[in-house]
């Protein structure tokens, strides 16, 4: 497909536009925790994506060179530290005030309900953004893109050894971190209302 | 195989991706420590609980923004096609004009190679004008312009006792 775009084809784009935003947006938001900056990047990522599409060569896996950009991207993001300092977003929580994304709950749902799980949310959202840049970029990659070592490796530039460490230390601070959800399960997903 | 050593082979046992040889070792060392059991299932919950954070979507706007931002990408023409050989072409093209300019330049120091009387016109009123320099700060320079100014009107008139004079100024 991106030959195509390379070759000058603008509906390719779209459709790669269409299959990979939710997932970079996804990515990028869990990255930065902010999904006004998110965007930006996604944006910005797609942007790059179509600079550069004369040069592609596929040589590897695009979404590999997909999530390279965005995960070079985001952690230069995180670095700058920009976005929160400046205060911009709306969704950056504020001293002392738990302003995690507003979610409408769902109809079947109850109030208390969603509370718990907003709170849950939060605290998975904290304790991944307490993990280190490059520990955070492989769960994320491992765990929510289901990417294969291989390619995670190849995002990150490491080796496959080096990536399956990596991921162990970032899963056992992540164990102790949620020892407290893990040990307090949702009383809804007990119930099996949505299998994980 | 020791506490240290699943450490590697753990996720992958626990994400069903590890080859059957080091799902083999991950078991066998399972079936023998508690704590890595223990460790196992923990993070089989954890996985469990990382799943409860929610997925966003793009804002409704997001698809048009990458379009504007697209479209106000500057076009490329058939002209672009060719910039890495243009600037290959530029650089060996100005190599070679470097290459003939040097080649046609006149001697720097004329009065030395013995051809004062086929030194043309123009390369006589250069040094001319030169001799007439207010500051001259080359020492060199001036040493040879007076030899020349010296030799100049004898090769005018003598020209066949340049030859013999300019072998030994040489020396």
């Amino acid at each position: 497909m991106m030959l195509d775009v390379k070759a000058g084809d603008d509906a390719s784009f779209d459709f790669l536009l269409q299959k990979y935003r939710s997932p970079l947006v996804n990515f990028l938001n869990r990255m930065v925790r902010d999904t006004a900056t998110a965007e930006d990047l996604a944006q910005e990522v797609f942007l790059r994506v179509y600079r550069a599409r004369k040069q592609y060569t596929p040589s590897a896996k695009f979404t590999t060179w997909l999530f390279r950009i965005a995960t070079n991207l985001a952690l230069n993001s995180v670095r700058d530290n920009r976005y929160q300092r400046m205060g911009i977003s709306l969704n950056a929580p504020l001293d002392g005030e738990d302003s995690a994304p507003m979610e409408l709950p769902s109809r079947e749902m109850r109030i208390d309900e969603h509370m718990v799980e907003r709170d849950r949310a939060e605290i998975i959202r904290r304790a991944i953004a307490s993990l280190p840049e490059k520990q955070r970029a492989a769960v994320l990659l491992h765990k929510y893109e289901e990417m294969d070592y291989g390619e995670i490796a190849g995002i990150l530039d490491c080796s496959e050894g080096a990536l399956k460490s990596l991921l162990f230390r970032a899963y056992e601070t992540l164990r102790v971190q949620l020892a407290p959800l893990v040990a307090q399960p949702v009383a809804h997903r007990a119930g099996g209302r949505r299998p994980s | 195989m020791k506490c240290e050593e699943v450490e590697k082979g753990l996720i992958a046992y626990l994400d069903r991706r590890a080859s059957s040889s080091e799902r083999r070792d991950v078991e066998e060392h399972l079936a023998s420590c508690a704590a890595c059991q223990t460790r196992a299932e923990e993070f089989r919950k954890v996985w469990s609980v990382l799943d409860e954070m929610p997925a966003v979507e793009p804002t409704f706007g997001f698809d048009a923004r990458v379009r504007q931002r697209v479209a106000a990408e500057p076009r490329r023409g058939w002209f672009d096609w060719f910039v890495p050989q243009v600037r290959l072409a530029l650089s060996a093209a100005l190599l070679i004009a470097l290459t003939v300019w040097i080649a046609k330049r006149p001697p720097s120091h004329p009065g030395t190679t013995g051809t004062t009387a086929t030194t043309s016109a123009p390369q006589q009123q250069d040094f001319n004008a030169i001799e007439n320099l207010g500051v001259l700060e080359n020492f060199d320079v001036v040493t040879k312009m007076d030899a020349l100014s010296d030799l100049a009107p004898a090769g005018a008139q003598e020209p066949d006792k340049t030859q013999p004079n300019d072998g030994t100024t040489n020396d």
